[in-house]
């Protein structure tokens, strides 16, 4: 067996690709063949050591040494003091160096992790890594202890839910695809992750790709399926080139392909690209997709698991859902069961971002409280301002206020508040957010997105995105809110699939939650969180001016006029409100108003 | 690449992959030492190093770590090993040539038995 008495690891995160990860990599593995030390280091690759600020990064084992920010001509000198001479490099060393490499530093308190437990920790490219951590074993189980029914009564009484947003519990699917009459049956990955700012899923398929081919061979082997796919958007080039090494090497170890592990049982797996259409993430269009027709949903029932793919038997799980299977057969679904709330069980993965000081990807038992996450596990809101609204679920999930800050995260209690798990997108906004502006946004979104087949999303939608345009241009007319309450119902209760039907619930949460901004903007012209352009003024404080003529040479309108030591005044006539002026002043003499 | 046709087959295949994934941890059962050094390097250390790489490759060795120092400011003495074994105190090798490497190797990290005739005097 060949021995290495050094593993050296280089992020290949996108982050550190884009400065020159590659490069680097190469030129430390030339370095160490010219240098006549292949034979003794081994060079892999990993993701997540530091969080990529400082890229390149790489890890030095057995020393546990961190380097950053490396370039190609460092090489050289890092190879001949560090691998030869057994020197450590100190002006290569991270600014707060890592002993192990791990995803986004040490899991704060409260993180579980499960579906992430491998990421940043084994080499993504190398089956044996995830071997060496219990990979295939939960499979290798499944072959020879258990019956098909047994693994779907285990992954039942997990009580395991759909980690996509919907939450159908996954076994209860597994039994009725198992169940449904009709030859072949087809198991399908939806890795259509889409949401903007989540990226659960690409972290999985990049860091730990075999839990996620695992998962789905299980899978394969409870319904009775013997092909699969992975739908995989072409924006993630790097998890899809990750999952097809991971699906050769499987095939290579005889996880693949012919007769598994000598069981008789045979499943293989395809990965197919996506164009990027949002839309296509909905299982009915996904399936349209991956058939080669045109990315649109067509209504349930009836439902894949009856009719799916080229009309057969299909079972359509979500990455993380997938990801989760080997450890309940590992540990056993009362294991899994002891995590999470009456009725969502587990834990879950996402993706925090916005006005939060931690911003990343977490995973955490589900049960826990919104306040938890955002203050224990996200670190508080930036500069330590005040909350105002989280939104979860992605684009389409509702903006909840600080009223929910303890509500338990679960599938059943999102949902009553009006909005929803989703795929685990979380925005954190602090009280510098126009929730009109938000609501907006999104919708502006969502309206992009919309496949255009039926007509309450694609006429709907736009309707509503008119209407909150005008708001926000200071336009709004009495019986705005009336009727976009209208509107949000109506294409709630009647559009086709889940991005009409989610389409609505960031207007309708936020006029529901935060109705006095609405009313502040159309009735006041006036926009509360002093964000929306139309209904803000900018203006200098004649007493804190010193007359030093920055804003004023900065203003690209010249907007602002005054002599050299004599107090500036802005022109609203003229100004833009680009703000610029606010940002040159230094003595912070210009204000909203 | 090995076709995994059985439980068994799985389960070997896992105890050599966390085998050869001992090299990323900083503690082992045996510590090497090799000091590398200008003077160790010109004294002949890379050969030493060699040479314990392949014993421990050739008896398929687990636990061992092998890792660099630089100089010890003992250069007569190079090429210079250091064995720490479990709990043992440390212990230096002098003069260590790649075939004094191996006799280390088989009598103090596989055998236990300290070589007191290649210790550095102190």
């Amino acid at each position: 067996m060949k021995y290495y008495r050094s593993h050296a690891l280089v992020c290949v995160d996108p982050e550190c690709l884009a400065k020159g990860a590659h490069e680097v990599l190469d030129a430390l593995q030339d370095e160490l063949v010219a240098q006549g030390l292949i034979e003794e280091v081994q060079v892999l690759e990993t993701s997540r050591i530091g969080g990529c600020a400082n890229g390149p990064e790489l890890m030095v084992y057995p020393e546990g040494v961190h380097y950053a920010g490396l370039t190609v001509d460092d090489i050289p000198y890092l190879v001949e003091e560090h691998f030869l001479k057994g020197r450590i490099v100190k002006k290569f060393l991270a600014p707060i160096p890592k002993r192990v490499d791990e995803e986004l530093g040490p899991p704060q308190a409260k993180e579980v992790r499960v579906v992430l437990r491998n990421c940043g920790k084994i080499d993504p490219e190398n089956i044996e890594d995830y071997i060496a951590e219990d990979g295939y074993l939960a499979l290798a189980k499944v072959l020879t202890e258990m019956t098909p029914e047994q693994v779907i009564n285990e992954v039942i009484n997990s009580g395991l839910r759909g980690r996509g947003g919907a939450g159908f519990p996954t076994g209860k699917k597994w039994q009725l695809v198992r169940q449904a009459p009709g030859n072949p049956k087809y198991v399908i990955c939806n890795a259509d992750e889409g949401d903007p700012g989540a990226f659960m899923n690409r972290r999985v398929l990049e860091g730990d790709p075999h839990s996620v081919l695992e998962g789905m061979i299980i899978a394969a082997y409870a319904i009775g399926a013997s092909q699969g796919y992975i739908y995989c958007r072409a924006e993630y080039p790097l998890a899809v080139r990750t999952l097809n090494i991971a699906i050769q090497q499987a095939r290579a170890f005889g996880f693949l392909g012919e007769n598994i592990l000598g069981s008789g049982f045979s499943f293989d797996i395809e990965v197919r690209m996506g164009a990027g259409a949002f839309v296509c993430g909905e299982e009915t269009a996904l399936m349209a997709s991956i058939e080669g027709r045109r990315g649109e949903p067509r209504p349930r029932p009836p439902f894949p698991a009856v009719k799916g793919l080229w009309d057969k038997p299909t079972n359509i799980n979500n990455v993380e859902t997938y990801a989760n299977i080997p450890q309940i057969i590992l540990r056993g679904a009362s294991w899994f069961a002891s995590m999470g709330t009456e009725r969502s069980k587990g834990t879950k993965t996402f993706a925090i971002a916005g006005d939060v000081k931690r911003t990343g990807l977490i995973e955490v038992p589900l049960g826990i409280t919104l306040r938890e996450v955002i203050y224990d596990v996200g670190g508080g809101i930036k500069d330590d301002k005040a909350f105002k609204a989280v939104q979860t679920g992605g684009p389409m999930g509702g903006c909840l206020p600080a009223e929910y800050l303890d509500m338990e995260v679960d599938y059943e209690s999102l949902t009553a508040a009006g909005s929803i798990m989703g795929s685990g997108g979380m925005i954190v906004m602090d009280e510098d957010t126009c929730m009109v502006d938000i609501a907006r946004f999104f919708m502006e979104f969502t309206q992009d997105e919309s496949c255009g087949k039926c007509v309450p999303c694609r006429v709907g939608t736009r309707r509503i995105l008119e209407i909150l345009e005008r708001i926000c241009a200071g336009q709004g007319r009495h019986g705005d809110i009336e009727v976009l309450e209208m509107l949000c119902e109506q294409i709630k209760n009647t559009s086709l699939c889940g991005l009409g039907q989610g389409a609505p619930n960031p207007v309708a949460s936020t006029l529901k939650y935060f109705r006095s901004e609405y009313e502040a903007h159309i009735y006041e012209k006036r926009c509360p969180a002093k964000v929306c352009r139309a209904l803000i003024t900018y203006e200098i404080l004649p007493n804190v001016c010193t007359g030093c003529t920055v804003c004023a040479r900065n203003c690209p309108v010249e907007a602002i006029t005054g002599a050299r030591r004599q107090t500036h005044v802005i022109n609203p006539d003229i100004c833009i409100r680009c703000g610029i002026c606010m940002q040159v002043c230094n003595f912070n003499a210009v204000v909203v108003r | 690449m090995p076709v995994v046709k059985s439980l068994e087959d799985l389960k070997r295949l896992k105890e050599e992959a966390l085998a050869k994934r001992m090299a990323r941890t900083t503690t082992g059962r045996a510590q090497i030492t090799v000091a590398m050094g200008t003077c160790g390097i010109a004294a002949g250390a890379r050969d030493t190093m060699k040479a314990i790489l392949e014993v421990i490759e050739q008896e398929n060795l687990t636990g061992v770590v092998v890792t660099q120092t630089g100089c010890i400011g003992l250069c007569e003495w190079e090429p210079i090993v250091q064995v720490v074994v479990g709990d043992e105190p440390k212990v230096t090798y002098g003069k260590v040539s790649p075939e004094r490497a191996r006799q280390i190797m088989r009598e103090h990290v596989q055998g236990g038995r300290v070589v007191s005739e290649f210790l550095v005097p102190g």
